[in-house]
């Protein structure tokens, strides 16, 4: 079901949620967080359809918040706001508002979406595109528990990387470290059957990539071990190889979803490593809202640098 | 970046040997399972295709199995390891629960093995032997091996001895074996000790893992986060708040094509001795000190021991036997005209008991057990009804319809929970009605909420007992039903109940001379 406000306010979108769970039926939703997505229209409905797959794992009010720059001056004066309230079918498991801000309302974005908070429960804040610079500063980030941004959604990585080391609060996460757990996972199980010592590391990546990198720094942390990143055509992170005494480890997808494991001393196996869809990684961000430590450990890891192919 | 470096946070990773890459506070990495294989014995039962096989995919294909995991099948078949590749395929694409994905096939596939043989054949498990030692040299296995006996009991002490004999149960230095068992654990005391006996003597105890699938529940796990994670229910939870406690499960379906299975056990020892009495120690066991096998055991067992029989034997438990009738909109036969049941069979399809708990917090508190077969719908559920309120101010036409407060928790279908209480009907008088608050597990129908033998194989390859009854528990249990089934063995026979009703009017009898009555679940 699917309600439409024009020129409205926070108060009566809340009336149009009571009244949209009576029409369907509900009145009792056990939705156990907030999810506020912050992003243009461009990108709007690729993230909330990522967020209403995610909310079956995590049953949640979804608010979109669309900042709208109008294309007269005459409108950008002109302050308004417009909700879409969706309810049952329409939302996922929850409920999902969509809020449209125009004018100078767009600036206090915060003062629509607390009203409309689930009481108690915690907020997640998403921003796919144009996170702010301190996500933790930022009005709506400050009202949330967890603020996920993604890294592959800037123009330079790099530098936004270094931005995030110095903005980092507990409760800040990012997708490009989210992209890494399966590959962090599978490095962890190669090494419970490999009890030896990691003498030098390197990780195999596009380009620019964050994900490498924050990988490549987990491993020096970790492993205390000098790590290099190697450049190759991608698509993503491709390789990475574990030195020991007794020989390599590597983990190599060179692409698609199957990856090998080699251990020294043993035949190469298979190994399924996909790339997983946005709804996998926003679900896997929820399922703790909780600071992320190890994620702080990895962005403060020394930075690392990018070398050719070793041919 | 060195400004940062004092507060960087790194650790040492004191224990030698230690993974450097985990670490406790990494919460994202999932539990996957160490090196280690799995081996199946009775490979080719339904248990096996239906259940086993699509749980080790699922557990792949969410990433919580380690490379190299290997997954070898034994069985009377004359097939090569693609033959059962195939059947695990096809098994898989059948019965399991998260989308198939080649990849991930291809990964598991690299790791099957198949034996043919007997469970006499020396040369079989020689060659079983031979498979495990090739794994553990070519996937890394590391002597890591989980035997699940998927077979009939009767065949427990042959398998265990074999794998005995063939040293396939011996662990190598800093690897272990562990053996799986599916219920029935015996039939009475002395069967169950028997059974222990056989398989202790290969086995050690501790690596012995009793497969009870309820437990693997999540609902079931829930029982222990309600109670111990929680203030507000704790306080209640004993005889000074608490009127009775029932656990109920009922199944539409009637005995199918376990007639030989079925006939000759009955409910009581299907369902009542292992699920309803696990159930039973989980609502009423105190507080473990910590969430471990040996502390939960320790618990358990306290209360199973304190389990006390009602004096009236004959008064206080039921047991009945679907007649034919009417089940939603089917004509379905009766027990006795099911095929392969002799007309005279006195065997029980539903058994309903009291047992009173006899310890401090609940004395004189009954625990109503009932479970049956061909009742109205397919549900398990815990229900812990509540005493009266002591006064009420309202007048007694205001509470007229107001019944007992009670907390459900609903163990399947639709996972949840459901607490009951009086509210006012809104209105210019004051009259008070039952209404309910729920908390369903949204989560049921993704990735996330593993199916039951999921989590009970990754806990036997990860070694963690916690959901695995002990021996003790099962002779325990035993001790507890052994005398109800003799009164029945010696009085009477079942009670008939018409199919699609829940169950005998003798149960309700039983319920009503203690002033109360069964649920409708």
């Amino acid at each position: 079901m699917k309600i439409d406000l024009t020129d409205t306010t926070a108060s009566k979108i809340n009336k149009a949620l009571v009244q949209g769970r009576r029409a369907i039926g509900t009145p009792a939703v056990g939705m156990v967080l907030t999810m506020v997505i912050v992003t243009d229209e461009e990108n709007a409905y690729d993230s909330l359809k990522a967020a209403e797959e995610a909310s079956h794992e995590h049953p949640s009010r979804t608010l979109v918040v669309i900042k709208r720059h109008a294309r007269t001056p005459r409108d950008r004066t002109r302050s308004h706001l417009d909700a879409e309230v969706r309810v049952g079918a329409d939302a996922g498991t929850g409920e999902t508002v969509v809020l449209r801000l125009y004018g100078d309302v767009a600036d206090h974005a915060d003062s629509v979406v607390l009203p409309l908070l689930l009481p108690d429960a915690p907020v997640v804040v998403w921003w796919p595109v144009n996170a702010p610079e301190v996500p933790s500063k930022d009005p709506l980030g400050a009202l949330a528990q967890r603020r996920i941004t993604d890294l592959y959604a800037v123009e330079n990585p790099m530098a936004v990387l270094e931005q995030r080391v110095v903005s980092y609060a507990p409760g800040d996460t990012d997708l490009a470290w989210t992209r890494l757990t399966p590959w962090r996972s599978m490095l962890a199980a190669a090494l419970d059957q490999a009890h030896t010592e990691i003498t030098s590391a390197a990780v195999e990546s596009e380009a620019e990539n964050p994900s490498a990198e924050l990988l490549a720094r987990w491993l020096q942390v970790r492993l205390r071990a000098p790590v290099e990143r190697v450049v190759t055509a991608g698509p993503v992170v491709t390789g990475v190889r574990l030195g020991t005494e007794k020989g390599e480890i590597v983990i190599d997808r060179p692409e698609g979803p199957l990856a090998t494991l080699a251990l020294p001393g043993q035949p190469a196996r298979t190994l399924a490593l996909k790339v997983r869809p946005m709804s996998e990684l926003i679900a896997e961000e929820l399922r703790r809202l909780d600071a992320d430590e190890m994620y702080a450990v990895a962005l403060r890891g020394e930075r690392t640098r990018e070398t050719a192919p070793h041919v | 970046m060195s400004a940062q470096t004092s507060e960087r946070f790194v650790d040492a990773v004191e224990i030698r040997g230690a993974n450097p890459l985990r670490d406790p506070r990494d919460r994202r990495l999932p539990r996957v399972a160490g090196p280690s294989g799995l081996v199946i014995f009775g490979v080719t039962g339904d248990l096996s295709r239906k259940k086993l096989m699509p749980a080790v995919y699922d557990l792949a294909n969410r990433g919580l199995l380690p490379p190299g995991f290997s997954l070898v099948g034994f069985a009377r078949r004359d097939w090569e390891d693609q033959d059962f590749a195939q059947v695990v395929h096809d098994a898989v694409r059948e019965h399991a629960r998260t989308p198939f994905r080649e990849e991930v096939w291809t990964q598991l596939a690299e790791g099957m093995r198949f034996v043919p043989g007997d469970f006499d054949d020396d040369g079989a498990f020689e060659q079983l032997r031979s498979a495990v030692e090739e794994l553990d040299a070519y996937r890394g296995t590391s002597g890591n091996f989980a035997f699940y006996l998927s077979v009939p009991p009767k065949f427990f002490p042959k398998v265990v001895r074999q794998l005995k004999k063939h040293g396939l149960a011996d662990a190598p230095e800093g690897s272990w074996r562990r053996a799986v068992i599916e219920k029935p654990f015996g039939h009475d005391l002395a069967s169950a000790r028997e059974l222990n006996a056989v398989v202790h003597e290969v086995f050690d105890p501790e690596q012995v893992f009793r497969i009870d699938h309820y437990l693997g529940k999540e609902t079931v796990q829930n029982i222990l986060a309600l109670r111990f994670a929680n203030q507000m229910y704790e306080p209640v939870w004993n005889r000074s708040f608490v009127d009775h406690v029932q656990i109920t499960m009922a199944e539409d379906i009637g005995i199918g094509g376990r007639a030989g299975y079925y006939d000759g056990i009955g409910s009581a020892r299907d369902v009542i001795q292992n699920h309803l009495l696990q159930l039973l120690a989980l609502t009423a066991m105190e507080e473990p000190i910590a969430f471990d096998a040996e502390s939960l055991l320790t618990e358990k067992l306290k209360v199973l021991r304190s389990v006390r029989l009602p004096e009236d034997l004959g008064a206080h438990t039921v047991r009945g036997q679907y007649a034919p009738g009417w089940q939603g909109g089917e004509l379905v036969p009766g027990y006795l005209q099911e095929e392969g049941i002799a007309p005279t069979s006195r065997t029980d399809t539903y058994a309903a008991i009291k047992l009173e708990v006899d310890n401090r917090r609940w004395a004189g508190v009954p625990f109503y057990l009932r479970t049956g077969k061909r009742l109205g719908r397919r549900v398990t559920e815990i229900a812990v009804v509540f005493q009266r309120a002591p006064h009420s101010p309202f007048d007694t036409t205001a509470t007229e319809e107001l019944g007992e407060n009670a907390v459900v928790i609903r163990v399947q279908p639709d996972e949840g929970m459901t607490v009951r209480f009086g509210s006012k009907v809104p209105g210019t008088s004051m009259e008070i009605r039952d209404v309910s608050m729920d908390f369903a597990y949204g989560e049921s129908f993704t990735e996330s909420s593993p199916e039951a033998y999921e989590r009970l194989i990754l806990d036997v390859l990860l070694g963690d007992a916690n959901l695995f009854p002990r021996h003790q528990e099962v002779e325990e249990s035993w001790r507890i039903l052994d005398p109800i089934e003799e009164h029945w063995e010696r009085h009477g026979g079942p009670a008939q109940y018409r199919s699609g009703t829940w169950g005998p009017e003798e149960a309700d009898e039983m319920l009503i001379r203690d002033g109360r009555s069964w649920r409708r679940p």
